[in-house]
C-alpha cells in the first residue's frame, strides 16, 4: 500500500513538474504572453516593396508593438504588395492619416512596420486601408545608389 | 485403444450447440498438422484425451509436445485439422470465446511463469482479481486454501525470485487451480527438479487430479516419473503417435523405436551419429583440401 | 554466385517487410487496449513512474549541461558580431525546437526504452506472457498498452523539463557568469520564440518521438527470440533503431514544420 501511494505521489510530482516546465516555456520563453490570439481588428496597407517583411512581423507605434502582420499578398492589377495587419483591440484610435513605414531593426535585423500617427480626428476601423505608406529600404539598392553617387562625385 | 469417433466438421461452428462425439472424451484431436516454416512439427495427428484421468504425451525433445499444448489452448493455430475441447472447436473460436474457454483450463509452464513483480500471494490471487468479483476477504481465504493445497501457505509473502524452481512450480500450480478449472496442462513438470521436489510434484499432480475430478494432460520426456503417475500414455515421434496405451501396455511394446525411447538406449532407430559422410571419407577429403 | 547475393538481398528485404508488418499489427493490438487501460488508470501511473519519473534525473541533468554549453558556445560566437544580447534567443530556439525533443528521446530510448525491451523480452523468455494468456488475460492489453501510453505521456513532459532546465542553464552561464544583461536575455527570447511555431511544434515532435521510441522498444521486446542471448540482442537493437528513427524523423518533422 505504501509503495503504491509513493508511486502516485512521484507521478503526481512528475506531471506537475512537466506542466510547470511547459507553462514556463509558454509564458517566459515564448511570446504567448504577448499574443492576443485572433482578437483585434485588421488594417490593410499597400507598399511598392515590402522587402523581407514576413507574416507575424511586429507592427509598432512609437516603438511599442501594437499588432502583427497577418498576411502579405501581391496585387496583380497594381503590382503592389498588400499587407494586412492585425491590431490589438484596445488600440482603437489610430488616425486615418497615419503613415506606415517598413523599418529594419538594426543594420541586418528583421523588418517590421512602424506606424506614425497623423492628426485626423477620424479613426481607422476594421478592414480599412492606410493610404500613406513608405516602402522598405533595400540594402542593395542603397549601396548601389551610394556607390553610383560616389563614382559621380569622383569622376 | 480409444474409440475413434467420426469427424463432424460441419458441426463445428462455434455459435452452434457443440457436438460431442463421445461424452467421455474431453479433448479430441483429428488430422492435426502444424508446420514451423518448412519444418513439419505435427503431421496429421489423431489423439483423444479422456475425462478425469492423467494422460501423458511423451516423446523426445523437439517432437512438438509443447506445440501440442499450445495448440490445445489456442495459443497457436494449426495448419490443418480440428481440436475440440469439451465440444468446442478451439481452432475456430474468436478471442472472447477462447478466453472464456481458457478460464476453465489451467496450465503449468516449465519455468512456472510467475509474474516476477508480484508476491506469491498476489500471483495466486491474480486470476481471481481478473475474473471474479469476490470480496477481498473471500479472495484471501481462497488463495490461502490453494496455497495450502500445494504446501506453500507459509511462503505467501515471498517474491518469486526467492523461490526454488520446485517451489515456483508449486505456486504456479496453485495459481493454475485458482479458478477451479476442468483440466490442467503440464508442460515438462519434472525437468530440472531434484528428487524431493520431483516426488512432491508427482504426488501433487495425482492428488489434485483425483481430489478435484480434473483432467490432467502432461507432456514430458521423463519416462519413469511419467509412467508411474499417468493413466494413459501417448508416445509421439516426428509429429505422429507411434504408440499409445496404459503404462503397462507401452512397457510391453516391442517396436524398436518405442524400446529405444522408453529404455533410453544410446543407439537404435535414432542413430548415435548425426547423418554425414563416413569418417574415413571426411578425414581424407579434409587432408586433400 | 551473384544470383545468391541477389537472393540474399531479396530475403533480407522480405524479412524486414515481415517484421514491419508484425510491428504494425502489434501497434494495432496495443491501441485496441487503450480503452481498457483508461478504465484502470493505476496501470498507467505505474508506467509513467517507470518511464517518466525514473528518467527525470538523467533528463534534468543533461538539460542543465546542454543549456550551459549552449550558453558558453553561443556567447563566443555571438560576441564576435556584437550580438551577445541574442544569446537567450539562440539557447531557447535550439532547445525548444531541436535539442529538447531529440536529446530527450535519445536519453529515454537509452534509459527507459532498453529497460522496456528487456522487461518484455524477459517476460516472454520466462513464459510470463504465455502465462497471462493462459489466465485469459491479454498480455498485449495488460502489459504493453499501459507502457505505450506511459511513454506517450512521459516523453513531452520530459522534453519540456529538458528545455526549461536548459534555458535556465543558459541563463546561469550567460547572465550569471558572462554578464549579459538579464532583461535582454529574456526579452529577446520572448520576442523571437513563437509559441505555436516553436513550443507547440517541439511538443508535437516529442509526442511523435514518444510514440516511436516506446513502440520500437515494445516491439523488440515482444518479438524477441526467447533466450537470454535473444533478449540482449533485442535490447541493443531497440536502442539503435530508436536512435536512428528519432534522428531521421527529426529531419522530416523539421522540414515539415519549419520548411517555409
Amino acid at each position: 500500500m505504501g509503495k503504491r501511494r509513493n508511486v502516485e505521489l512521484m507521478v503526481g510530482t512528475f506531471m506537475a513538474l512537466g506542466l510547470i516546465a511547459l507553462f514556463f516555456l509558454a509564458m517566459h520563453v515564448s511570446n504567448l504572453s504577448l499574443v492576443t490570439g485572433g482578437e483585434g481588428y485588421l488594417l490593410n496597407a499597400r507598399f511598392a516593396n515590402v522587402g523581407s517583411l514576413k507574416v507575424r512581423s511586429p507592427v509598432t507605434m512609437a516603438g511599442v508593438r501594437i499588432g502583427r502582420v497577418e498576411s502579405v499578398r501581391f496585387d496583380k492589377a497594381t503590382y503592389e504588395a498588400v499587407v494586412s495587419m492585425r491590431i490589438d483591440a484596445e488600440i482603437d484610435s489610430i488616425p486615418e492619416d497615419t503613415f506606415a513605414n517598413i523599418f529594419t531593426s538594426g543594420l541586418l535585423g528583421e523588418q517590421y512596420i512602424g506606424l506614425e500617427p497623423g492628426g485626423s480626428p477620424d479613426y481607422l476601423r476594421d478592414g480599412e486601408e492606410i493610404a500613406n505608406t513608405q516602402s522598405a529600404l533595400v540594402l542593395e539598392q542603397m549601396i548601389g545608389q551610394f556607390l553610383f553617387k560616389k563614382a559621380g562625385e569622383s569622376g | 485403444m480409444t474409440s475413434r469417433a467420426p469427424i463432424h466438421e460441419q458441426d463445428a461452428r462455434p455459435d452452434q450447440e457443440p457436438f460431442v462425439a463421445d461424452p467421455d472424451v474431453l479433448v479430441e484431436i483429428r488430422g492435426l498438422s502444424f508446420r514451423h516454416g518448412s519444418r513439419v512439427i505435427l503431421d496429421n495427428l489423431d489423439l483423444d484425451i479422456r475425462r478425469s484421468g492423467v494422460t501423458a504425451v511423451m516423446g523426445p525433445s523437439g517432437t512438438g509436445k509443447t506445440t501440442l499444448l499450445k495448440l490445445i489452448t489456442g495459443q497457436l493455430r494449426p495448419d490443418a485439422g480440428s481440436i475440440r475441447v469439451d465440444g468446442e472447436e478451439v481452432t475456430r473460436l474468436d478471442r472472447t470465446a477462447l478466453y472464456r474457454l481458457r478460464r476453465r483450463m489451467g496450465m503449468l509452464f516449465q519455468s512456472g511463469a510467475l509474474l516476477t513483480d508480484l508476491s506469491v500471494f498476489d500471483n495466486v490471487a491474480y486470476p481471481l482479481r481478473e475474473h471474479t468479483d469476490l470480496s477481498p476477504s473471500m479472495r484471501r481465504k481462497l488463495v490461502l486454501l490453494k496455497l495450502e493445497a500445494v504446501g506453500l501457505r507459509g511462503a505467501r509473502d515471498l517474491m518469486p525470485s526467492q523461490l526454488s524452481g520446485g517451489m515456483a512450480r508449486r505456486v504456479a500450480l496453485a495459481r493454475a487451480i485458482a479458478l477451479d478449472p476442468m483440466m490442467i496442462l503440464y508442460d515438462e513438470p519434472f525437468t530440472g527438479q531434484d528428487p524431493i521436489s520431483m516426488g512432491m510434484l508427482m504426488a501433487l499432480i495425482r492428488q489434485l487430479n483425483d481430489a478435484a475430478g480434473l483432467t490432467s494432460i502432461l507432456v514430458s520426456h521423463d519416462v519413469r516419473e511419467t509412467s508411474s503417475i499417468a493413466d494413459y500414455l501417448f508416445v509421439i515421434h516426428e509429429g505422429r503417435v507411434i504408440a499409445c496405451g496404459t503404462p503397462a501396455e507401452i512397457a510391453a511394446d516391442r517396436s524398436a523405436w518405442v524400446r529405444q525411447f522408453m529404455d533410453g538406449l544410446p543407439d537404435g532407430p535414432v542413430p548415435f551419429h548425426y547423418p554425414g559422410p563416413s569418417l574415413s571419407d571426411d578425414l581424407h577429403s579434409r587432408a586433400s583440401a | 554466385m551473384w544470383l545468391d547475393s541477389v537472393a540474399g538481398l531479396g530475403r533480407g528485404v522480405l524479412t524486414a517487410l515481415e517484421r514491419l508488418g508484425r510491428a504494425h499489427l502489434l501497434l494495432l493490438a496495443i491501441l485496441l487496449g487503450v480503452g481498457e487501460v483508461l478504465r484502470r488508470p493505476r496501470l498507467l501511473w505505474e508506467q509513467i513512474y517507470n518511464i517518466g519519473v525514473l528518467s527525470l534525473l538523467i533528463v534534468g541533468v543533461s538539460g542543465l549541461f546542454v543549456g550551459m554549453v549552449l550558453g558558453l558556445q553561443g556567447y563566443y560566437v555571438l560576441s564576435q558580431f556584437g550580438a551577445e544580447q541574442s544569446l537567450g534567443v539562440m539557447v531557447a530556439a535550439s532547445l525548444v525546437r531541436e535539442l529538447g525533443p531529440v536529446v530527450t528521446a535519445l536519453l529515454v530510448a537509452g534509459r527507459a526504452g532498453s529497460a522496456l525491451t528487456a522487461e518484455i523480452g524477459l517476460m516472454k523468455a520466462t513464459e510470463q506472457l504465455s502465462g497471462l494468456e493462459m489466465m485469459a488475460v491479454d498480455p498485449v492489453r495488460r502489459i504493453l498498452t499501459p507502457r505505450f501510453l506511459g511513454g506517450l505521456v512521459a516523453m513531452p513532459m520530459l522534453a519540456a523539463i529538458f528545455s526549461a532546465v536548459g534555458v535556465l542553464g543558459g541563463y546561469f552561464v550567460g547572465v550569471g557568469l558572462l554578464g549579459i544583461d538579464d532583461g535582454a536575455y529574456w526579452s529577446q527570447m520572448r520576442a523571437k520564440i513563437d509559441f505555436e511555431e516553436d513550443v507547440v511544434n517541439g511538443v508535437v515532435k516529442s509526442l511523435v518521438f514518444g510514440v516511436f521510441v516506446t513502440w520500437i522498444a515494445l516491439f523488440q521486446g515482444h518479438d524477441t527470440v526467447p533466450t537470454s542471448e535473444g533478449v540482449s540482442r533485442s535490447t541493443t537493437r531497440s536502442v539503435v533503431h530508436s536512435a536512428l528513427v528519432v534522428l531521421g524523423l527529426d529531419f522530416v518533422l523539421t522540414a515539415l514544420m519549419f520548411g517555409d
